[in-house]
């Protein structure tokens, strides 16, 4: 993946707020990134561009050679379809839908058959066998964020995104949480692209982009 | 706070929410609900003045007493001796004609000193300038009015012939008291002077005549008067005041008030519906600004205060801008309705604009405040923790204020306990059995859902997970669709099937008053001009008097229609054996032409049910001043939408024969054959011709201007079912932005998510039109068996129509509410939801 030049602003009012500067960077297959930065410093809007949720004023994203803005927002869609799983801070699970129907949602949009099969394996892997059933409302903040990583992780990505997968856990949950990250991402040897301000979790990936107010200070 | 700054804080609120249209949903709601509550009731009121106003102009008099059969000399003679002014009219259909053209007109024959209140006013030419008539129509001359003008092709001067006598038109009458042109009698008008009516000859037996005695002066003589003549009045005779200002008017005008009242309290069921789903939101997105508030340090007290002025505020102003809207579209309703009224409309009162803005201030409060009193409840903590969600402890219970403002709103407009428990009875009941049916498709579409692609598997999903709120939705949309199928597809079937009943010879033409002795030149007429010899009926007019020995009254029944039976004189006939499209149902018609036995009755067992008559039943008939008794020995069904002559009461030929008679004919007269008519009023003066198609040509205009004015407050209902669909929508718009937003970073198409909520939106709409169409063909059922006696021809187009229609209509209305969800890149959804 490669990011050359990436500029995001946004107008508030009559000023141009500028929150990504002229950022670019190369990440190989199979690495694990971490991006680091203070509260307001740019790193969700980063992974955002990178994963092609948002678009940039300037600069390029290219995963696998293909160029990401190059595309339509629904060529982006089949591009996350086919690469790219998400862990968010938030969890992001659809409420209307069991852990199962959750997890299955990315396999059913691609149209894979088993789809079913495959979800509850996911969630047996995740230590959730006894839960697939169960609506988000009904789980832990721990157990939904793991029904996130299998949801992540069912499709085998070979790029995982994830922003603060911890920030609304508690220090325990959230250490089990980022053990079993990292033990999915070495099975699938997927690319890992982590944003955290937590240095601990930071050290544990090979490498850290630190920005500040935008730019990008260090690991490029 | 003082109480004017925490308004000034309110007002404040109130303007920013507005700016932030965060309000604009709700105010719609009461805007419909006020709207269509005023626009009835500013209508009604206008009547309702007018007949206050001008009731002694109406009246022509102070009191008036109407009778069948003319006044003993005393009733004239008391009110001269009590110092009254008095005067008299009489009245009777009659045909008039001229160059050859005759036409059915309404007579009236009026004494020295008509009216006695109020005016006739004249012109002398059409569209000529009006005076005021000092005198009534000097002997040898008639005003009439324009119809009879245009018709017969006349203008003042001219000579027009009624009965023998010839008579001058002297003058136009724009307007008279004492006439209510519309309701029932739609004839031309001639005004006549009282002492022509020996020249015309037209008072024989069978003539329908109504006496009138007009009586004016002070007040307390008048009372007096009245109570005298109270003791003295029988059987036929009615006393009119002004107090009773035109019964036939006002009961008229309560039946149009309540049926338009209760469609109209359709859309504010409707619009209160779509005020709880918008308070609703309206709180879920308040609560971090009252937490802030609460943090501020406003006391929970201040807060549900500030808020409480907010709505009340809003739904002054919306109430003022729905009543606006009311008082603009009554207009239409008095174009529609007012037509039937010979009274000039004055401007409403203020007092429905009281009223409206009070309901949509009541309504605003009834299903708002219980999400309100939790907005004080909010706890302080949200500002830390979001998923502390929505105080409890509101529920189904916080909802019975509305509910109690929606009872006390219909109980007010059906004026009448019983019918208000009834519509509110069946409306709960309606929705009951609607919610249940919703819930149980809802149940079997998930079964099916499996089988489904996925974006129909999340699509009904979203619908099952909100299952009771889109019930409602349903309900709602399926409420407005049936009104709109029943009164489109439903009516015109309807229409069709009854006329589809009449046979292309059914007879177009009655023919009454023919005396004994005419029969025979008529019939030697009909076989001259190359007309069927009709068959011709004996007509005898009486009066129930006793069943079984028990004197009647119209006060022993409730019913409208047995209390006129009773008030006024039966048309009985006689016959040896019964007509061919009558069939006895009960008991035996009589054997031998009844000879052996006359004194026997055979009744139309509709009239029988209303007057609660059954066989063996003695009944007594005064028939001019001599009365019989007779037995009820067969109950009879008839055709009436035959059109063929039928009788409620038949009799053996020898028990009526020596009673005065005269008879009567009914006989279809092709197009071009109607001149023939004018020859026959030419030979025979005194017969009265009735054409039918005429009468139905004016109840089908006055059926079509009733269900425009209904289709317009109907319209009201459409716009409130959508506006629910709208609140339902907006209420989910943040959820489904999310959805959209979280399924498009796993990577679903545009296509995927449009399709998702397309198979949800068109889904709603299906079953909303199944539920409109199934309701639809059961009143369309209901009317054509109980209430029009035709038989229900089912149509099937109408599922077709309310399946199809609704569900493409709620799928365009829903995706373009839901187009900002598609069009949003998924990050800024996320974290503007989130």
């Amino acid at each position: 993946m490669r990011a050359v030049g990436l500029s995001k602003q946004v107008a508030t009012g009559d000023a141009q707020l500028t929150i990504l500067d002229d950022v670019s960077f190369d990440i190989a297959q199979g690495e694990a990134v971490a991006v680091l930065g203070a509260s307001g410093s740019g790193k969700s809007t980063l992974l955002g561009l990178l994963a092609g949720l948002d678009t940039p004023t300037a600069g390029s994203v290219s995963i696998a050679g293909k160029d990401l803005f190059g595309l339509d927002e629904d060529g982006r869609a089949a591009l996350r379809s086919q690469l790219v799983g998400f862990v968010f801070q938030s969890f992001q699970l659809l409420p209307a839908l069991t852990a199962v129907e959750n997890v299955m949602l990315p396999l059913e949009l691609a149209g894979e058959p088993g789809a079913q099969n495959q979800a509850r394996a996911m969630l047996e892997r995740v230590g959730l066998a006894a839960r697939v059933a169960h609506y988000p409302k009904q789980l832990s903040g721990g157990e939904q964020q793991r029904v996130a990583i299998a949801r992540a992780f069912v499709r085998a990505p070979r790029l995982l995104f994830a922003d603060e997968p911890t920030g609304n856990l508690d220090s325990a949950t959230g250490e089990q949480i980022i053990d079993l990250m990292f033990e999915l991402n070495r099975e699938q040897r997927a690319t890992l692209v982590l944003v955290t301000h937590d240095e601990a979790i930071s050290r544990r990936c090979g490498r850290a982009l630190r920005l500040t107010a935008g730019r990008l200070t260090n690991g490029a | 706070m003082s109480a004017l700054q925490q308004l000034m804080v309110a007002l404040r609120l109130l303007w920013r929410d507005w700016r932030a249209g965060e309000v604009t949903l709700l105010a719609a709601a009461i805007v419909i609900a006020v709207g269509s509550l005023t626009t009835v009731s500013f209508f009604t009121d206008r009547v309702q003045l007018a007949l206050t106003q001008q009731s002694n102009q109406l009246l022509g008099a102070d009191l008036s007493i109407v009778s069948d059969r003319p006044f003993a000399a005393e009733f004239a003679a008391t009110a001269q001796t009590q110092g009254l002014a008095v005067t008299r009219a009489l009245r009777f259909p009659s045909m008039a004609s001229a160059g050859g053209e005759s036409l059915l007109t309404d007579i009236k024959a009026v004494a020295p000193g008509y009216p006695l209140r109020g005016e006739v006013r004249l012109a002398d030419a059409l569209f000529g300038a009006e005076r005021i008539a000092r005198e009534i129509p000097a002997p040898g001359t008639a005003w009439v009015d324009d119809r009879l003008l245009t018709r017969l092709n006349l203008k003042p001067g001219d000579t027009v012939a009624v009965g023998r006598a010839r008579l001058r038109i002297a003058a136009l009458v724009t307007q008279e008291p004492d006439s209510v042109i519309g309701f029932i009698n739609s004839a031309p008008r001639v005004l006549m002077n009282e002492a022509d009516i020996g020249s015309t000859g037209l008072l024989q037996a069978g003539s329908r005549v109504r006496y009138r005695l007009y009586v004016a002066g002070e007040t307390p003589a008048v009372d007096a008067y009245r109570a005298w003549a109270q003791t003295r009045i029988g059987p036929g005779q009615t006393i009119e005041g002004i107090r009773d200002a035109r019964p036939e008017i006002r009961s008229a005008l309560e039946r149009a008030e309540r049926f338009l009242g209760l469609a109209a309290l359709v859309s504010v069921i409707l619009s209160a519906v779509a005020i709880a789903l918008a308070a609703r939101r309206f709180l879920r997105r308040h609560l971090d600004g009252c937490a802030v508030m609460r943090c501020l340090g406003a006391r929970q007290a201040i807060v549900v205060r500030l808020y409480l002025l907010h709505f009340i505020a809003l739904g002054a102003v919306a109430g003022v801008v729905g009543c606006l809207i009311g008082y603009a579209a009554q207009f239409a309703l008095a174009a529609w309705l007012g037509s039937f009224l010979a009274v000039a409309l004055p401007w409403p009162g203020l007092m429905p604009a009281y009223y409206g803005v009070a309901a949509g201030v009541l309504l605003l409060l009834g299903f708002a405040l219980p999400p309100l009193m939790s907005l004080g409840q909010v706890s302080t903590l949200r500002v830390l923790r979001r998923d502390l969600g929505l105080p409890r402890g509101v529920g189904a219970i916080g909802y019975l204020l509305g509910l109690a403002v929606i009872c006390a709103l219909v109980l007010w407009k059906a004026q009448d306990l019983r019918l208000g428990a009834y519509v509110l009875g069946g409306f709960l009941a309606a929705a009951g059995v609607s919610v249940a049916l919703i819930l149980l498709l809802l149940r079997l579409l998930a079964r099916v859902r499996a089988g489904g692609g996925v974006s129909f598997r999340y699509g009904v999903a979203n619908l099952r997970r909100h299952a009771l709120a889109n019930t409602i939705q349903v309900v709602a949309l399926a409420l407005g669709m049936m009104a709109l199928l029943t009164l489109t597809l439903i009516r015109g079937d309807l229409l069709h099937s009854w006329q589809a009943t009449l046979r292309p010879d059914t007879p177009n033409r009655f023919v009454v008053s023919i005396q004994p002795e005419q029969v025979a030149p008529l019939n030697a007429f009909f076989a001259r001009h190359g007309i069927a010899q009709p068959a011709v009926y004996p007509m005898v007019r009486g009066r129930l008097i006793s069943i079984n020995g028990r004197a009647v009254s119209s006060n022993d029944y409730s019913e409208d229609r047995a209390r006129r039976l009773i008030d006024r004189e039966f048309n009985l006939s006689w016959a040896a054996r019964p007509q061919p499209d009558n069939r006895v149902t009960a008991g035996r018609w009589w054997e031998d032409d009844g000879a052996a036995r006359p004194d026997q009755l055979s009744v139309e067992d509709g009239i029988a049910t209303t007057l609660g008559l059954k066989l063996g039943d003695r009944l007594t008939y005064d028939v001019a001043g001599s009365t019989f008794d007779a037995t009820i020995t067969s109950l009879r069904k008839v055709e009436w939408d035959t059109f063929r002559a039928n009788f409620f009461v038949i009799t053996p030929p020898a028990l009526l024969k020596d009673f005065p008679v005269s008879y009567m004919t009914s006989l279809f007269v092709p197009p071009g054959q109607a001149a023939t008519l004018n020859q026959l009023v030419g030979e025979f003066p005194n017969l009265v011709v009735i054409d039918v198609a005429q009468i139905m040509a004016q109840v089908q205009k006055m059926m079509d201007q009733v269900a425009s004015a209904v289709q317009f407050v109907f319209l009201f209902t459409l716009a409130a079912g959508l506006l629910v669909l709208y609140a339902a929508i907006a209420s989910t718009r943040d959820e489904r932005e999310y959805e959209a937003a979280v399924m498009r970073t796993l990577g679903a198409s545009r296509r995927q998510i449009a399709a998702t909520q397309l198979a949800e939106f068109a889904l709603m709409g299906a079953l909303a039109g199944l539920l409109a169409a199934a309701g639809a063909s059961a009143l369309g059922y209901t009317l054509a068996l109980k209430v029009l006696n035709v038989p229900y021809t089912a149509n099937h187009w109408i599922w077709l129509i309310g399946i199809g229609a609704g569900g493409a209509g709620i799928a365009l209305a829903g995706m373009l509410g839901a187009r900002r969800v598609l069009a949003a890149p998924p990050l800024q959804s996320l974290r503007r939801v989130a």
